[in-house]
């Protein structure tokens, strides 16, 4: 008897391994027979997974902690047993805004600190001859996107409420605006910086992996109470999707990988595309250069799939940082409480174990070393933030 | 905010359903309707407006635009989400199912809302039932086409009447339990073939 499962997903790169485990059949291995169900917003897959119409589904790792702790919506505790995708996303901006943080630039090009403080010199020169200030688009307010733009450009003294206008903008929509200049910039998962690239629109000014070394992207989210109920549903389907992950990080699957991937109904892009993303070797600029970064997006290798509760009180402590909500040790808690390594090592009969291999948690190239026991502390050390009143 | 009629803005690229919409909320008495078809800086248009009630499609992918009005603005008074009563479930449920979303300002009682919502989920309803009927015609007459092909390319390889080779596929769909569409199809695809 085979168990049905709705799982929602963006058509996103860093899907790959629940639709590698879908189609690859592991889940099917698993005995279960999931129907993957492909979304257009954030909102409607935190929506269909709040009222149940979803069983699980691929979510942006801040949005799995907004939903537990109620902000922005309605209150439904979750619980993320499985990372889906570590990094992964880039900042791509405009031909104008590369060729003017270029200009500015005193340092490595690769350098955050060098191009934010580039940028901040392109925003004061803009503010003083009175031109409009430049729009950074991101995917959702609950994002790692909005989080990995305002630490990199808050770290070279942009203030990015009051500098600079930080807009939300769904991702198929991004190209088009970048190239007719509603947008000067923005942050994105993959194929998006890829296509802006090969249409000549933008030049990708970092990967995220520049700004934090290791964050964590999506999850595969449940509702708490959901995971309480189907304890043996929920650990086939972390082994389904942690068979994937090794599936996809094998260089000799890549291929087929993106081939999958690639179908219309799953990310429905170019195969190449995806392929580069996968690789993580990208063209970064219309005329061809490429760059490449063992980085770029982390699938399951170093330990990525492990949900690290660190990884989630970093993520809480960005919505402080940004006036989302206001520092509380119970809501920190809560917040941690949603990464639960505790369900992953118990499906994987693994005893807990952190990669030893790992990085520092977050790894960010500016600020302290993170530390979810010291949030106030930490956050007091970055000059631009909202502050509570 | 209008004590009588709340402004109401649709979301929507569709102008059929808009337009069952509309006069279905007209009809209710709710006149202050304004319908955004243009995605481009929709957020700016919005606070233009500045709606009492966004009715948005589900299928919309702008839906997450609207997420950053429940961020802390400086410019606009800050809107709540409708669905933000937890004890709503029903309510959410049906709306989700119809394939619409609805966001309320700061302000309008539920009890306003609750009559636009329901009128929203059975025009949403209404349409999709439309839609369905539509869809479902359009195949019966593409089904038709096939099958007057494969007729013809019966008639013409079996030296048969345009009745032997209609009962011919028709004895055959039964025998494989098969729908008269797909010998059809099938018919052309072997001649495709074989040609």
């Amino acid at each position: 008897m085979m168990t049905p499962l709705h799982i929602g997903f963006i058509p996103l790169v860093d899907a790959a391994a629940l639709i590698v485990a879908v189609d690859k059949g592991f889940t099917a291995a698993e005995g279960l027979d999931v129907n993957l169900v492909r979304e257009v917003s954030w909102s409607n897959v935190r929506d269909k997974l709040n009222i149940g119409l979803l069983d699980a589904a691929h979510l942006l790792a801040p949005v799995a902690i907004a939903s537990s702790l109620g902000l922005g919506h309605v209150k439904v505790p979750i619980a993320a047993p499985f990372t889906l995708g570590i990094n992964g996303n880039a900042i791509t901006v405009s031909r104008t805004l590369h060729a003017a943080i270029m200009g500015e630039i005193d340092g490595d090009r690769f350098d955050p600190m060098a191009t934010a403080q580039a940028l901040a010199r392109v925003v004061a020169k803009r503010a003083k001859s009175g031109a409009e200030p430049l729009t950074f688009a991101m995917t959702f307010p609950f994002s790692t996107h909005n989080y990995q733009l305002r630490f990199w450009m808050a770290a070279g003294g942009v203030d990015p409420d009051e500098d600079v206008r930080l807009v939300v903008l769904p991702p198929p929509y991004m190209v088009d605006s970048l190239a007719n200049g509603h947008v000067d910039a923005f942050c994105v998962g993959a194929p998006w910086n890829s296509i802006a690239v090969d249409k000549g629109f933008g030049h990708i000014l970092h990967f995220v992996s520049d700004i934090l070394a290791r964050a964590a992207e999506k999850v595969l989210a449940v509702r708490q109470n959901w995971a309480e109920k189907n304890p043996e549903i929920l650990a086939s389907l972390v082994r389904a999707a942690a068979r994937a992950a090794e599936y996809v990080e094998q260089p000799q699957n890549r291929a087929e990988v993106a081939r999958l991937l690639a179908q219309p109904e799953r990310v429905g892009v170019d195969v190449d595309i995806i392929r580069r993303t996968l690789d993580g070797r990208l063209k970064i600029s219309p005329d061809g250069t490429l760059r490449e970064s063992s980085r770029y997006l982390l699938v399951g290798r170093e330990n990525a799939a492990r949900p690290e509760p660190v990884q989630a009180a970093w993520l809480y402590a960005q919505m402080v940082r940004w006036g989302q909500t206001t520092l509380s040790p119970e809501a920190l808690k809560t917040a941690m409480a949603v990464f639960r390594a505790d369900l992953y090592d118990a499906a994987l009969r693994r005893g807990a174990q952190a990669s030893p291999a790992a990085p520092a948690p977050v790894g960010a190239f500016a600020g302290p070393d993170f530390d979810p026991a010291e949030v106030t502390g930490y956050l007091a050390s970055f000059e631009i933030g909202r502050r509570p009143a | 905010m209008s004590a009588e009629s709340p402004k109401i803005v649709i979301v929507d690229e569709s102008p059929i359903r808009v337009a069952i919409l509309e006069e279905g909320l007209r009809e209710a008495g709710f006149t202050d309707v304004v319908h955004l078809s243009e995605m481009r800086s929709l957020l700016a248009r919005i606070y233009a407006l500045d709606p009492d009630v966004i009715l948005i499609d589900l299928e919309n992918p702008s839906r997450d635009v609207l997420e950053q009005m429940f961020q802390v603005s400086r410019a606009v008074r800050r809107p709540i989400a409708m669905f933000v009563d937890q004890s709503d479930a029903a309510s959410i449920q049906a709306s989700v199912d119809a394939g619409v979303s609805a966001y309320i300002v700061d302000g309008l009682k539920k009890e306003r809302i609750k009559p636009i919502l329901d009128l929203c989920i059975s025009r949403f309803n209404a349409f999709a039932k439309l839609q369905d009927e539509l869809d479902r015609t359009k195949s019966a007459l593409e089904e038709r086409k096939v099958i007057d092909r494969a007729k013809g390319i019966l008639m013409k390889l079996k030296g048969l009447t345009e009745e032997e080779a209609y009962v011919l596929m028709r004895s055959t769909a039964m025998r494989e339990k098969k729908k008269m569409g797909e010998i059809a199809q099938s018919i052309l695809t072997a001649s495709e073939l074989l040609k």
